[in-house]
Parts: C-alpha cells; structure tokens; sequence
C-alpha cells in the first residue's frame, strides 16, 4: 500500500487561530478547485471577511436566529437515560428543536444572508439526508430566493418525506444518478452548476468540507452551538462537561459544538463516524477513524478512498453521515491530538435511538444517535457526578420510514 | 528542450494549428488505449491528453465522467494508464502525452513515486485540473523530475492572476473556452478570441483552447487565435460502445481526420 506524505502537525497554542489566511488548518483544507472556481471563491472569500465582522450583519444574523430558528436552544439533563446507563450525567444539546429540526438552520440562514448581501438571486445546495436541502429550500423560501437542490438518487429513496417537504417549500430537488448516487456525488453536481451559473447562483454548501472559505464560514454559523453550550453550562452546572460528544460526517454540527471548548483543554472532545456494519467489514463512512489523507471536494482531509485513489463508497444507516470525507478542521484536530474520533455502528445508534425515544420521550435523527450511544459509552467512564455534554443535532420524524424497514414493520 | 516544448516549436515554424486529442485510459477499454493513441497520432494528433480515470471528477461533464466511471469499473488505475505510456513510447518517442486528472490518485500514488515512474514512462506533463497554482508545492517532485506542470486559465480568471498564470505557465497555457464544465455547448468565438490573443501577448508559453470543441467548424473558428485545440467530451463520446480495439481506432480516425483538415486550411 502507498503510503501517504507524512503530515507535519504543527504545535497548537491556540485553536481557534485557524484556518490561516490561505485556508488551511495545518495540512489540511485549502482550495483544491478547478481555475474557473478561484475567482468566484476569491469573491466569497472577500464577501464573507466584510460580513462577518459588519455588526449590521451581525444583528441581523442574530434576529433571525432568535426569532425565525428559535434559538437558543436548551440543555437538557436526560436523566432516565443516565440512570439507566448508570454512570455521569448525560445532557443533550437540543439542537432537535430548531426550526426544520435540526442544526443545519443556524448555517443555511447564514449563508442565506450572505448570498442576499451579494445580490444573488438562486441558491444551490446538495443534501444527504435531506436536511440541509430543506434548511435550505426554508431559507430561500424566507428570502424569496430560487432554490435549487442537488441529492443522489439512493438517498431520495430513502428520505422521501425530507424530499417532499423541499418541493412543498418551492425547491426543486434534481435527482443525481452519477457514482454512488449519494452526498458526495450530489456535492460534484452542486459545483458543476456553481461553475456553469456562478453569475447569479450562491452555493450553499451544508458541511464544513469544500474549499476554503466554506470550512470557515459554516463552522462560524455552527459555532453558535457551542458558544450557547458552553455558558449555558456554566450557568446550569456551575462547570464544563467532562467530555462533549457529536456525530461527524461532512462534521458541521461537531465542529459547532466542539469550536467553543477547543481550549479548554480539559474538556475531553469525542467525534462518533459512522462505522456502519462495522470498520472491519469495510461497510462503514468512518473516514478519520479508518481514512487517509487526500484531497476531495475542493479540500485536503481525511478520505475514504482505495489505492488508485478512487473515493470510497461508504455505508451507513444514516444518509447524513455517509460520505467519504469529513471537513478538514476535524482531520487538523485528529492529528494535532485535540480531538479523538471513534465509530459508532449501525445496530449501536438503533438502541441508542430506541433508548432515548423510550426513556425521554425524544425521537432523535439516526445521525444523532450516533452521538448518543458515544454519549452513553462516555457516561459508563466517569462517576455518576461527571458530566456529558452531546450535541443531539436533529429530530428523527424524517428517519421513522428508514427504522420501520429495518426492523419489518408496515407503516 | 522537451518534447513538448520541441514540438510547438516545430507547429510554429510550419505556422500550424495543434490538435490535441482527450481519451480517458481505459474507455472504450483498456485493450483499446495503446492503439487509441497510436491512431490518434496518424490522424493528426500533436499532442495527446490521456485522462486519468477518477471516482469524482467535479470539473467533468457527464461524457468525461461516465467515460471515467467505466474505466474504473474495469479497474483501470493510475499504474495502468503509466503503464500504456510506456508501451506507446516503444512506437513513438516524438509525440508528446499529458496526464490530466485529478489531484487524489497521484497523492495516494506519492508525489515522489509517481515523478519517478511517469518520467520513465515517458509522460511529458501533467494536469491535475483540481490543483490550482496555489496548492502546487506539492508538485515540486514532479518539475524536478522534468514533468511539466500545465496550467489552466479561464474566462473568469482576475487580470492580477492571469498574470501570474502567464508568468509560471510552461509546456503550454490550456485556456478553458467559458466558465462551465468540460463537454458543455456553449461558446462565443468573439469573446474567446480577444482573451486568447491576449494572454497570447504575455505569456511565453504556447496557448491552447479547450472545452466545448465538438467538430471541424468549431476547431477551425478557434485555430484562427489559439496554438493548439484540444478535443475532449465530442471524441469520447464518439469513442463510447466501440466494442473492439479495431472499432475504437476507426472511429477515432473517422472523427479526427476532417479536423485535421479545417485547421490544416486554416
């Protein structure tokens, strides 16, 4: 087997210093893109810069979230489920109560303010699980934007409701039947279009990959997360979490809630990839757990890929951690030893979902679940007083018809 | 002086246009390649762009791409594709080949690995068409291993960086024809031509222009202000389905040969 260049990590004082000017988080992200895409990125990049230190943007960004997300939302202590596990305090971040239900709201009106400050008219997007399309196609819809939405063939299968409700929104939902028929092939179509219709057309890119400033600018949306988490932490608990866990694909909702505590170098900070069927069965999208450094989608990250290079088709139950990258300020943090990313299986997020539906009352995304059975495997670690900070990133109403085909039920 | 360098010294003293040709390696099928390109070069082939198949070819079209997906399917990688260098260079040792492709396989190959082995193979540059000027430290192996590294330039490439582009470029400058991707419909001759003629003026290296070349009348219109055309998507897709190599050859000469002759009258 090739063996890939070895990475220099540089040694971190600070990290939320990245990524630097260029884009990169040590080694990783940048601009891996064809030469039409460098001008319209230098124009983002430049856009973007302005904006995000303009306090008008700034307010305007903070209305919306408060007013139209319903933002912040609360911590939650699950106290059935942490006594049931029987060891710390488990608390949800819930992110599930947004509007559209899940985190992606907090970067889609971002971006969507952005493309409305540089005068374009149509918004694109590719989704996975479909809630980033519908965050999107909500934004548009608010904004009176066109929207168009990118989404691989095997996952309109599998998230007919997310697909419906986009098209009920005014979206229109392009079918891609190129490769593996999944996210990462419905990112490919989405910058194809982006490349043709770059005059009138923002991409709003729903993960932190991609190139810079994409990685940047979604993780400052998402960093709400955090920032809300950890003061509200201190304000409920009198402390930080022991640890704080999030399920990581593409990475968005992780990254929002890990940025704020990079720092705080106590707090433990735990990634859960999806591991499928299992990281030895090779059915699995655990790219950081199982990966190797390489470029996809405009960035250099972690990627599943075989020896020729060739991506990786991924497995996971979840649509909306199956993809074969991962942003690349979790690659930076893996190898800078700030961050561990571990796998999580398919039959593990199914009882983790089971438990939090039958215990709490909370039907959480099976991304999510991913995060709660790592939640509940950090719990078991620490003494019933510690405390377990997981970012429960979105509600699983759009996943029921996935669940019931699994288990061979008739809905 | 490079083979590629040789070669548009000798298209400008003889004051013809170039025809570079794309196939993707692999496609119609890798028995096919070698012969593919030998043909290539007697229908009238200056230079040959061999494409290195890749799983997600962001700035492809639909032909390019699904050409690519084929090719992998029958396994091809990018030993393979060195490998079919190697025996067209036991043939031909004037006409020049460029790799294009993508960034990831020559990474996962290893940059110093790759330099060393497409250098003995005989390749003379290469495209990684998702490597722009600022991520190419990582392509210092293969200039030290006399690779050329070729350049992309586009309609919506800023003046201060078309400069630069034009500074660095060597081998030749592939002007991308508008903002699309690669098999596209759309071009304005006009507006192509003023762009061209000045990057023409700046920069030492010869210019080609690809992307959305599809027959003998759109070849000949860019002929008029370019060094070389490249054609790419309209002959893949020509080559799609020919079931033996000797099929995949014929067509290639059939499709080829009235180009050769437009520029030829230009």
């Amino acid at each position: 087997m090739a063996t890939p260049a070895p990475l220099a990590t540089p040694a971190v004082t600070d990290f939320h210093a990245w990524p630097d000017p260029h884009g990169r988080f040590g080694q990783f992200g940048g601009q891996y893109v064809a030469e039409t895409l460098m001008a319209p990125l230098a124009e983002l990049t430049e856009a973007y810069e302005r904006l995000r230190k303009d306090p008008e943007f700034l307010a305007e960004l903070d209305r919306d979230l408060t007013h139209y997300v319903g933002r912040p939302s609360p911590l939650y202590h699950a106290e059935r489920l942490s006594a049931h596990v029987g060891g710390a305090r488990i608390i949800l971040k819930r992110e599930d109560l947004n509007h559209t239900g899940a985190h992606k709201i907090n970067n889609t009106i971002g971006q969507g303010l952005v493309a409305k400050r540089m005068g374009k008219p149509r918004i694109i997007a590719e989704t996975g699980a479909g809630q980033h399309g519908v965050a999107s196609a909500t934004v548009a819809a608010r904004l009176g934007l066109k929207c168009v939405v990118y989404m691989g063939a095997t996952d309109i299968e599998r998230q007919k409701i997310n697909v419906y409700r986009m098209k009920l929104l005014g979206a229109e939902v392009v079918p891609v039947t190129s490769g593996s028929k999944t996210l990462k092939d419905a990112l490919n179509e989405a910058m194809r279009d982006w490349v043709t219709n770059v005059a009138d057309t923002f991409y709003i890119i729903g993960t932190v990959a991609g190139p810079h400033p994409y990685p940047m600018m979604v993780r400052d949306f998402n960093a709400i997360v955090g920032r809300e988490a950890r003061a509200q932490m201190l304000t409920e608990y009198g402390r930080l979490p022991d640890a704080i866990t999030a399920c990581v694909g593409g990475g968005s909702n992780a990254i929002g809630l890990f940025h704020e505590f990079l720092n705080d170098r106590d707090v433990r900070i735990v990634g859960a990839e999806a591991a499928g069927e299992g990281i030895g069965s090779g059915l699995h999208a655990a790219s950081l757990a199982a990966g190797r450094p390489g470029v996809l989608h405009g960035n250099r990250t972690y990627v599943l890929c075989d020896d020729n290079g060739q991506i990786a088709e991924t497995h996971s139950i979840s649509a909306g951690l199956d993809y074969p990258g991962v942003g690349p300020e979790h690659a930076f943090l893996k190898d800078a030893g700030r961050a561990e990313y571990v796998g999580v299986t398919d039959a593990e997020a199914m009882e983790a979902f089971h438990l939090l539906a039958r215990m709490e009352g909370i039907l959480p995304a099976l991304e999510s679940s991913h995060a709660v059975a790592q939640a509940m495997k950090l719990a078991r670690e620490l003494p019933r007083e510690g405390l377990v900070l997981c970012n429960l990133s979105g509600r699983g109403d759009k996943d029921v018809h996935t669940i019931a085909a699994r288990e061979g039920v008739t809905v | 002086m490079s083979r590629i360098d040789q070669r548009f010294a000798s298209l400008k003293a003889a004051g013809r246009t170039g025809l570079i040709p794309f196939i993707t390696a692999g496609d119609p099928s890798p028995e096919a390649v070698v012969a593919l390109m030998h043909a290539l070069v007697e229908a009238g082939a200056d230079l040959i762009e061999l494409g290195v198949p890749f799983s997600d070819p962001m700035a492809d079209g639909p032909v390019i791409q699904h050409a690519s997906e084929r090719a992998i399917a029958r396994g091809v990688g990018l030993g393979d594709v060195l490998r079919w260098v190697g025996e067209f260079r036991q043939r031909d040792t004037d006409t020049p080949v460029v790799l294009m492709g993508y960034l990831n396989p020559v990474e996962i190959h290893g940059y110093e690995a790759f330099a060393a082995e497409a250098a003995t193979a005989g390749v003379d540059g290469v495209l990684l068409v998702d490597c722009p000027l600022e991520e190419s430290a990582v392509l210092e192996p293969l200039r030290a291993a006399g690779l050329k590294t070729i350049r992309l330039a586009a309609p919506t490439t800023a003046p201060a960086r078309m400069a630069q582009l034009c500074e660095v470029a060597e081998g030749f400058l592939y002007y991308v024809s508008f903002a699309g991707i690669t098999g596209a419909g759309r071009l304005s001759t006009r507006d192509i031509a003023s762009r061209v003629a000045d990057i023409r003026s700046r920069a030492s290296a010869p210019v080609a222009v690809g992307f959305g070349v599809r027959d003998a009348q759109s070849a000949k219109e860019i002929a008029a202000f370019a060094d070389a055309v490249v054609i790419g998507s309209a002959l893949v897709e020509r080559l799609d389905g020919a079931g033996t190599a000797d099929e995949a050859v014929a067509r290639a000469k059939d499709f080829l040969a009235p180009i050769r002759a437009a520029l030829d009258a230009h």
